[in-house]
């Protein structure tokens, strides 16, 4: 019993321990520089969220420390463990430590100033006058909007309590910033989808090509509405091929209305808290493929990745329904163009003059392994070649046991559809945070004390974080206050620590 | 004047401030090594070749802004005039407050480097924005990052300049050169008050970046390597100011912190824009 008590006193006294270490200062400091270093990795290895193909080749590249990073953590860094330990301990930290003050602060604000300390010339800004007008003085520091305590032939004087008020705004601010990171994590949803034009998009999971939900999300929350592309554009500049401006037109179902909109890179198409981005375009070529009777076997356009600024773009047309199956790797040329070397590429990206290579297999596609494909690759492992082409628009190949027909052409554009319900807490708390950072860092706290001595008054001041100004203001305040400031205060002790 | 005349006089306004700065790097070198007093005629000199370079390079910066119909921010050349132009601002204005005409020598140097890197490798053609740069946010957001990125890079000079002191003080005393340098608490301060002044502006060039982001990309964080590095330069200084504030590191131990964070700003803008990959490279720099 009795040592069951003792084991709970040493407990409780260790957490307190615990508690203090962790709110010290000295070990915020240490999980403050902790995390910027801790951020550094996420910086120089490929991150799953932002590029996971990059990660996928850097383990296939580093097998050995690929596995061993990966396990640590390091292709995920900001939702590792480690990460979010330190950030986590940190805000703990910074709770722990704030809460108290804002305590001390709220009682502060209310109660006069503190007591006038007790050898004044131990002070800084020390200085004797021989005048002893202190009702005046008094006066003067009530009109600087002074707070006053008064004391039997003393005050005391406190100005700038703002600054802790800023201080603590800002960091409870962090703490708001990092839960609306947390509600938008938890809450939100982010998805993309590719649609070539005249494509409409019913914003329901399965239109999507890829969608991940928050935590506490499903897909009953999608908010509902039509997408109708109607019109891509896409300008550049003929003198470097930089492009100039994308602009997509589309018609948005909502509610039983429908506009016309807009949506541009920068300018994003709003629908409540969901927000539509351009994110990036290509080409699509049209494509008519018929068998060796003339039947059409298929006919459309096929999305294609682009690999260069100018958009040079592969892709494969996959026909599954003939038998053997056919497969065209492809090459689609916006404006075509020849090198001995590179071979076939586009030197402009706009659609000029377009080509389509293709190169044409007869085998087994693969598509009924199970095992998922990229829809823009060919594993040829089990075909064989049986022709090569270039086909300008409208001309068609004879490919042995059909043909095919390059038609025309689309622009593709890839859509992020993103709901971030934490967005504009985020934005409050990084408002409240600047503002309580300019409170705490440009407002001055300071204090001046006023003692009766023998034949006049002593004076003196202390100005949080030695920030500058206080000396003058209490030269100004003696000259109003019509103290002459003689010859006692030749020993004015100006301290620095 | 069409784009194309503006384009190259901003390039002769660029040639002639680096002109200007030479000289005024050989007067303020001229200075140290053989003038007695703080403010001799040659300090003073150099002081006023000093503004005439920030005068030259600005209207450099402004007529390239011209040439391009835009603000000058659209590749790393022009973000490393602007940002000599920033630094040199910053310069100017804490020599006015302060006095600070020993620090001419490693300013000079260091906007002669800049702006010899800027014309050499980083020199492209005047052109129009992509379209993801297009932007008001643009104006706000880089503004903001390249005068902290300016102030920052002066604390750095200053807290170098109190490292190389204090170890002379520390060993064989100061050399006579560096005399007229401020005591090392002074340093300190100064260092110190630089970078209160220009945190709030930095935590504000990151919000607004983020706002941009969000604007732009579908989000207003997510761990771009630019995005990281200004994340780590923003920690790093918050933990210079509370080491200085309130655990009360003061001197060597504040001078590396402080020389530390302003690294990870040089290294962002230096790595990330050179090397790294992610959002924030733009194609030719």
């Amino acid at each position: 019993m009795k040592k069951g008590n003792s084991n709970e006193l040493e407990q409780s006294a260790f957490f307190r321990w615990l508690w203090r270490q962790l709110t010290s200062m000295r070990i915020a400091l240490i999980l403050l520089l902790l995390l910027a270093i801790a951020s550094i990795p996420g910086s120089i290895f490929p991150q799953r969220t932002q590029n996971p193909i990059r990660v996928q080749s850097f383990l296939t590249e580093n097998p050995g420390v690929g596995k061993f990073l990966d396990r640590l953590g390091f292709f995920d860094v900001y939702g590792s463990a480690w990460f979010s330990a330190i950030y986590l301990l940190l805000f703990i930290s910074l709770v722990g430590c704030v809460l108290p003050r804002a305590l001390v602060h709220l009682k502060e604000s209310f109660a006069a100033p503190t007591l006038v300390p007790r050898y004044l010339n131990k002070m800084s800004h020390y200085q004797k006058i021989s005048d002893t007008n202190l009702t005046l003085l008094e006066k003067n520091l009530r009109r600087k909007r002074y707070r006053i305590r008064i004391e039997p032939a003393a005050l005391s004087a406190e100005k700038g309590y703002l600054r802790e008020t800023g201080n603590l705004i800002f960091h409870l601010s962090l703490v708001v910033i990092l839960v609306a990171i947390a509600m938008g994590a938890l809450y939100g949803n982010k998805g993309d989808v590719i649609l070539n034009t005249g494509d409409k998009f019913v914003n329901v999971p399965t239109s999507y090509d890829n969608l991940s939900f928050g935590r506490f999300q499903n897909e009953n929350s999608l908010p509902s509405f039509k997408l109708t592309i109607n019109e891509f554009r896409a300008k550049y500049d003929p003198a470097n091929n930089q492009p100039l401006d994308y602009l997509l037109k589309a018609n948005l179902d909502q509610n039983g209305s429908s506009n016309s909109v807009e949506i541009k890179v920068n300018q994003p198409l709003t629908i409540g808290s969901t927000k539509i981005y351009l994110q990036a375009n290509g080409y699509a070529p049209i494509v008519l493929v018929k068998d060796k009777a003339g039947k059409e076997i298929f006919n459309g356009a096929v999305n294609f990745l682009p690999q260069d600024a100018n958009l040079t773009s592969i892709g494969a047309i996959k026909i599954p329904d003939m038998n053997p199956q056919i497969g065209f790797v492809s090459s689609f040329l916006p404006t075509a163009d020849r090198d001995p070397v590179r071979g076939g590429f586009s030197s402009y990206p706009e659609v000029l003059d377009p080509r389509l290579l293709i190169s044409v297999w007869q085998g087994d596609l693969g598509m009924n392994t199970g095992v998922p494909q990229s829809v823009y690759r060919i594993n040829t492992s089990q075909m064989q070649q049986i022709g090569l082409k270039a086909l300008s628009v409208n001309e068609s190949y004879d490919f042995g046991v059909g043909t095919i027909t390059f038609t025309g052409w689309k622009p593709w554009v890839n859509l992020q559809i993103v709901n971030d319900p934490g967005k504009s807490l985020a934005l409050i708390g990084a408002i409240l945070a600047t503002i309580g950072l300019l409170m705490s860092l440009f407002i001055r706290q300071r204090r001046i004390w006023v003692k009766k001595i023998e034949g006049g008054i002593e004076i003196a001041g202390l100005s949080k974080n030695e920030i500058p100004g206080l000396a003058e203001e209490i030269s100004e305040l003696i000259n109003q206050s019509n103290l002459s400031s003689a010859n006692l205060s030749k020993n004015r002790k100006l301290r620095r620590q | 004047m069409s784009d194309r005349q503006a384009a190259t006089y901003s390039n002769y306004l660029i040639y002639s401030s680096m002109i200007v700065f030479t000289l005024a790097f050989f007067l303020y070198a001229f200075s140290v090594a053989w003038q007695k007093k703080s403010e001799s005629r040659t300090s003073n000199f150099a002081n006023g070749q000093m503004v005439l370079g920030f005068v030259l390079l600005t209207a450099g910066v402004v007529l390239r802004g011209v040439s391009a119909h835009r603000v000058p921010w659209g590749n790393m050349y022009e973000f490393s005039i602007t940002g000599a132009m920033a630094f040199c601002g910053a310069f100017l204005f804490a020599n006015f407050k302060y006095k600070l005409n020993w620090l001419g020598l490693p300013v000079s140097i260091a906007i002669l480097l800049t702006l010899g890197t800027a014309i050499t490798l980083l020199y492209r053609p005047s052109a129009p924005l992509v379209p993801a740069l297009r932007s008001t946010w643009l104006v706000i957001h880089v503004s903001a990052a390249i005068i902290s990125g300016g102030v920052f890079l002066l604390a750095n000079t200053i807290a170098a300049t109190y490292l190389i002191l204090d170890k002379y003080e520390r060993t064989s005393g100061r050399p006579d050169w560096a005399k007229r340098i401020p005591a090392l608490e002074t340093l300190d301060l100064l260092c110190y008050r630089l970078v209160a002044f220009v945190f709030p502006l930095w935590t504000f060039a990151v919000i607004a970046g983020a706002i941009w982001a969000e604007a732009a990309w579908g989000r207003y964080w997510g761990w771009d390597p630019k995005e990281t590095w200004a994340f780590i330069t923003w920690v790093a200084y918050a933990a210079y100011l509370h080491a200085r504030l309130t655990v009360g590191w003061k001197g060597r131990k504040a001078a590396w912190l402080c020389l530390l964070a302003g690294s990870t700003f040089l290294f962002n803008y230096v790595y990330v824009n050179v090397w790294g990959s992610g959002k924030h490279t733009y194609s030719g720099l």
